[in-house]
């Protein structure tokens, strides 16, 4: 069931980027800044951890779960050492994915000679 | 006249072509998109199971595997054109990130190690980076303020 609605999710989330993408002049940097930001406000009220624990995994593919963690490992930080927290925990969650993306980038482009 | 008449029919075909065309994007970057999502459950279902361990833990290995294939196929060349293709189904999900970060690193290897790789490797993931971090710090300062922590 929850594969159901993982695909369900994650394709209504593509949905309406592709809506936003062929109806209007925005680039694809700019619509995934978008989903980036919508993702952290939407946290802002715990209404993405709902997402996630509904969608599963569905909700943690698309970028605005880039959004959600950085916000909800600097939030849960906060709680434990204050304002510095907000600072410290930014990168709690999503180091993992940040870190695989480089060194996967890094190893590949001097592995690989680009075609074209 | 005859040509502006022409020329308003043509626009209206190419119009018509136009929305088809959209529409049949919404529908290929709905069903890709999708599919990724339901393979990245699939994936935290599977290393839960395999690996007997956490599944917030299962989730970030289930990111660092999308983000390992996407890049990949982005150093393949592959990537290119599947995404050509389904357009957003690739691009918002986590393997859009991965391909931004690879393909400008690929691009501007030629230009040496230090100031082609090195400088130029954020130049597309950057946006959702920068973006990002300053958003949550903005969001997370005003909740903070707000005071309604967990």
């Amino acid at each position: 069931m929850l594969l159901v609605r993982s695909f369900f999710f994650c394709g209504f989330i593509c949905l309406i980027a592709q809506v936003l993408l062929s109806n209007t002049k925005l680039t694809p940097g700019h619509v995934t800044s978008i989903f980036v930001v919508s993702g952290a406000f939407l946290d802002v009220f715990s209404i993405y951890d709902k997402l996630v624990l509904f969608f599963g995994g569905g909700a943690c593919v698309p970028i605005t779960s880039f959004g959600h963690l950085l916000i909800h490992g600097s939030l849960a930080h906060a709680d434990k050492s204050g304002f510095l927290g907000i600072f410290m925990g930014m990168f709690d969650l999503t180091a993992s994915g940040i870190t695989a993306a480089i060194i996967f980038a890094f190893f590949f482009a001097l592995i690989f000679k680009p075609k074209n | 006249m005859d040509k502006t008449y022409d020329d308003i029919v043509q626009k209206q075909n190419k119009g018509a072509k136009s929305t088809k065309k959209t529409y049949l994007d919404c529908f290929v970057s709905f069903f890709v998109g999708g599919l990724i999502g339901m393979f990245g459950e699939w994936l935290v279902e599977k290393y839960c199971l395999l690996f007997h361990i956490s599944r917030s833990d299962s989730m970030a290995y289930m990111i660092i595997t999308l983000i390992l294939i996407a890049s990949f196929l982005t150093a393949l060349g592959i990537f290119d054109k599947l995404a050509a293709r389904a357009k957003c189904g690739l691009l918002i999900p986590i393997t859009g990130f991965a391909h931004s970060m690879t393909s400008a690193a690929m691009d501007a290897r030629s230009e040496g190690l230090i100031h082609g790789l090195g400088s130029n490797i954020f130049k597309l993931g950057g946006i959702v980076i920068l973006y990002g971090i300053v958003s949550a710090w903005v969001f997370g300062l005003l909740r903070y303020l707000v005071g309604g922590l967990s």
